[in-house]
């Protein structure tokens, strides 16, 4: 057993729409080589993830993102003196600009981090996804729109089937022009400019869970098809698959951009067995306990990673492992949201002192 | 005032209203004013409960005590028409 | 044993998502002084509302976007955009550092010739370039943006007139990434009215075909709008060069940076949000790379900054006159400063802290203005802590627009005043009076 390791990990938002932190500590917690111990960052007093039994030794509150980096920076100084975690493990998309600006001051702090750089967080995103095309990665042709009279003439560019997608989220597959524009005002009206417009691909939807080491290398990958889809988009089961094409795909994504840390392709396989890289989110999916159930514990790697420590090469995964997501009611007396509400802590080992 | 009796309210100041399942935070000024108004204190009660309790200078107690106790009728915690007497 | 101080009461309904108290007001510090001189002294010598810019911030900012570019571009010209703040003493500082003027109007072009700007050392732009400004701006060398054909035919006659050849640059509008064009001004590129224009000037020869310019926009974050404009930009200028051997003295790449404020859509903070000039002109370089000119020859990079130069040396303070209670449970509090001088506050969400030091439970808090009209909301929901009446607050980062878009509605406008590099402050605009207003109106002598 490797010396003892306190992970703080954000993301327990484990709703119908989940944050991927209870799935990155419950693989931390399967891992038996790991003695870890972990801290919870959470945004609300009520994210589920504080109240799941046996999941977090400690939770405390962090400013929202909004916020700017100061608060962060503060509060983050207050809970290392509180726990002395060694390793933090953001995981939602809006909280990663300021983690990543943090990363080298908590790295002289003796604090790790395995993230991707600014530049790499800006070429996923979604309004420049074509740029991942010119670095030799197969994504759909699209356009940037901020006017709806460039919808008129879209379809000399990209024909129709189109998918109309908002800046954030939201996507809307359309068949004509009336459909296009009543789904512009739609994204326009929920998230704002831009839209994004999509050629629209057909086919299987995959994902792939990889980590990449910063110099274009992979650590490792596990590929997912989603066998059950809620209404909103996400998978609430899914089957571990080995496509050779995809992990082609993987390599030639870590090598075009260097990624450092955790990330999530969604790429569409079509009919004729081309690919089409929909979207790139640059941390860990909400189901990445799969990859600690098939036998690749790719949390467990990135908190290693982190840390400095040396990784013992990871075991292959076992193809056709599932996952199936339930839902259950956690039970808790009032106390721990006093406490999450009053003091925005709730510290239930015995901590350490430092 | 049985709604404000029935109020569950710990030293940290976090309180459970039980009727409506609502929680609050409130500081420890309005926490001793909470208490004086379940004893029924009027509003020369409750001001001479704030001065023994606290340090306080220049201020508008009663006009403070009437904005805690807007804040109490608007949560639906004491009757719509209650005032402070005094 | 010593009693606890005094608080106001609070009572705070637990609300999903409203309940983190690890916001900014846990590190919220109070501003007491501005550039080491305290507020109140300020308030005390000037009243309140009050204006503060600080001088020693807008040079800092000036050199930083000169530099920026100079590190990259061998000829580099920043032109002080007059509109985003046009006050001398304003215009005097960015001046002394070597600024040429940027105007929209005569009365922009004369108060440039007033603070000492030679004509030549001025960029008109803008729709509103009447015959009678031509008349009195061409003699002088100023250098004219062509806004639109009908402009264009105004000028080809006007130097016929007046026996001049005008220098004259072709304003061009764009699509760029995902910002919405400001289409309405100067000649389309993509559609192929801007090389007709610049052809129309080259082949008329009564007009001297001097620049380019684009202006995206305004607050703009998103440093790779610059690379398209700029590699469009140097294409329409590589085909000038094919077409007519016209080598160009200068690319205006106007204004549009953004400052440390926040607008409301946006969701990160200014101090993470907002791009460094370095990124900026990082950015304009590589897109500038694309431009064929024999070397030597390479032409003048002009800037039209407004914005990120003045708005974060312009703070705004202003004084509580008022607590409420709202019927939603939030805190409302009035302040002296609304909309009429505040007027960016219908875009940004400012950056506003107390003047002296808190204490307490911070509480979600609109702040209101004077003004008796619903739209008065200079704050929308904010998490602040209590004040008393008669104390301070100042907004930060609003140098820009303000104390050129503002109304004088109902109260006089406020003084602004200047703090020196050396910490000498001063006034440079007065406070409003009853004369003042009273000496530009006039009652017809049957009243
Ligand atoms: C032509 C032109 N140049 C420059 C500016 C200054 O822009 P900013 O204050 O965003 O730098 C403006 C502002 O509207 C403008 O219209």
């Amino acid at each position: 057993m490797n010396a003892p390791l306190t992970v703080a990990v954000t993301g327990l938002n484990a709703t119908d729409n989940p944050g991927p932190g209870v799935g990155v500590i419950r693989s931390l917690r399967h891992c038996r080589d790991l003695n870890v111990r972990v801290v919870g960052l959470a945004y609300d007093a009520l994210e589920p993830g504080v109240y799941a039994d046996g999941l977090v030794s400690d939770v405390f509150m962090i400013p929202y993102p909004s916020q700017g980096v100061v608060p962060l920076r503060d509060r983050l100084a207050y809970i290392r003196e509180r726990t002395g975690f060694d390793v933090i493990i953001p995981t939602l998309d809006a909280e990663l600009p300021g983690f990543v600006e943090l990363a080298p001051e908590l790295a002289a702090q003796g604090v790790g981090t395995l993230l991707p750089t600014v530049e790499q967080l800006d070429l996923r995103c979604k309004a420049k996804l074509a740029a991942l095309g010119d670095r030799g990665l197969p994504v759909p042709a699209s356009r940037v729109l901020t006017d709806v009279a460039q919808l008129y003439t879209i379809h000399e560019v990209i024909p129709y089937p189109l998918v109309v997608k908002g800046p954030y989220y939201g996507a809307r597959v359309v068949h004509t022009l009336e459909e296009a524009v009543a789904a512009f005002y739609k994204m326009v009206a929920e998230w704002g400019y831009p839209v994004i417009v999509q050629q629209f691909v057909a086919g299987q939807e995959l994902c792939v869970l990889a980590v990449g080491d910063g110099d274009g290398g992979l650590v490792g990958a596990v590929q997912m098809r989603k066998t059950v889809i809620t209404d909103k988009g996400k998978g609430w089961a899914g089957v571990a698959i080995r496509d050779p094409g995809l992990s082609q795909l993987t390599a030639t994504f870590m090598k075009a951009t260097k990624w450092r840390g955790p990330c999530e392709l969604e790429v569409i396989r079509d009919a004729a067995g081309g690919y089409h890289v929909l979207e790139v989110n640059p941390r860990f999916p909400a189901w990445c306990f799969l990859s600690a159930g098939a036998g690749m514990n790719l949390p467990y790697a990135v908190a290693e990673l982190a840390a400095g420590r040396p990784l013992t090469p990871l075991h292959d995964y076992r193809v056709g492992t599932m996952f199936v997501r339930i839902a259950l009611d956690q039970i808790s007396d009032m106390d721990a949201f006093s406490r999450m509400s009053t003091s925005g802590e709730v510290v239930r080992s015995q901590g350490v002192s430092r | 005032m049985q709604r404000l009796r029935d109020l569950a309210i710990s030293d940290s100041g976090f309180v459970f209203d039980p009727f409506s399942g609502a929680t609050y935070t409130v500081n420890g000024t309005a926490q001793v004013l909470l208490d004086g108004l379940k004893r029924g204190l009027d509003r020369d009660g409750l001001v001479a409960l704030l001065r023994e309790r606290f340090e306080c200078s220049t201020e508008d107690l009663p006009r403070d005590i009437d904005d805690l106790v807007q804040s109490l009728r608007m949560f639906g915690l004491v009757p719509g028409g209650f005032e402070v007497r005094g | 044993m010593s009693r606890p101080l005094y608080d106001r009461p609070i009572l705070a309904r637990h609300q999903t998502g409203l309940m983190n108290k690890f916001s900014r007001v846990a590190s919220m510090q109070p501003q007491t002084h501005i550039d080491g001189v305290p507020v109140q002294t300020l308030t005390e010598a000037y009243g309140s509302p009050l204006f503060v810019f600080s001088e020693k911030t807008m040079v800092a900012r000036y050199r930083e976007l000169r530099d920026a570019f100079a590190r990259r571009f061998s000829k580099v010209r920043v032109t002080w955009s007059y509109k985003t703040n046009y006050l001398d003493a304003i215009c005097k500082v960015f001046h002394r550092e070597g600024a040429w003027a940027e105007v929209v109007s005569e009365f922009e072009w004369e108060k440039a010739r007033h603070n000492g700007v030679p004509g030549e050392r001025i960029h008109l732009n803008g729709p509103l370039k009447t015959e009678a400004t031509l008349r009195r701006v061409l003699p002088e060398g100023t250098l004219i943006h062509v806004d639109n054909f009908d402009e264009l035919a105004l000028l080809e006659r006007l130097a016929d007139e007046l026996h001049l050849t005008p220098k004259v640059a072709v304003r061009v509008n764009m699509s760029v990434g995902s910002l919405t064009a400001w289409s309405r001004f100067g000649f389309n590129l993509e559609s192929g009215q801007a090389m007709t224009a610049a052809n129309r000037i080259l082949a008329g020869k009564r007009l001297e075909l001097v620049g380019l310019h684009c202006h995206l926009g305004t607050f703009i974050l998103d440093p790779d709008s610059y690379r398209e404009q700029a590699a469009k930009l140097a294409g329409l200028a590589n085909e000038l060069r094919r077409a007519h051997g016209a080598i160009l003295s200068f690319i205006d790449i106007g204004g549009g940076f953004a400052s440390h404020s926040k607008l409301k859509a946006q969701y990160l903070p200014g101090e993470q949000a907002t791009p460094g000039f370095d990124r900026y002109a990082a950015a304009c370089a590589e897109g500038m790379a694309a431009l064929d000119y024999p070397a030597g020859q390479e032409p003048t990079i002009v800037l039209e900054s407004g914005r990120a130069l003045v708005d974060d040396a312009g703070t705004l303070i202003s004084t509580v006159i008022a607590n409420k209670r709202m019927p939603d449970g939030q805190r409302g509090l009035v302040i002296d400063a609304g909309v009429n001088v505040l007027f960016t506050s219908f875009w940004y969400d400012h950056d506003v802290v107390p003047a002296q030091p808190f204490g307490g439970i911070s509480e979600p808090t609109v702040m209101y203005g004077p003004l008796c009209m619903n739209i008065d909301v200079v704050r929308d929901t904010i998490q602040f802590p209590p004040m008393r009446t008669g104390e301070q607050v100042v907004f930060r980062n609003v140098g820009a627009y303000n104390v050129t878009q503002w109304m004088q509605f109902i109260t006089y406008r406020p003084a602004v005043v200047i703090i020196g590099a050396d910490g000498r402050h001063g006034i440079i605009r007065k406070r409003e009076q009853l004369e003042t207003l009273l000496a530009s109106e006039e009652v017809p002598s049957w009243l």
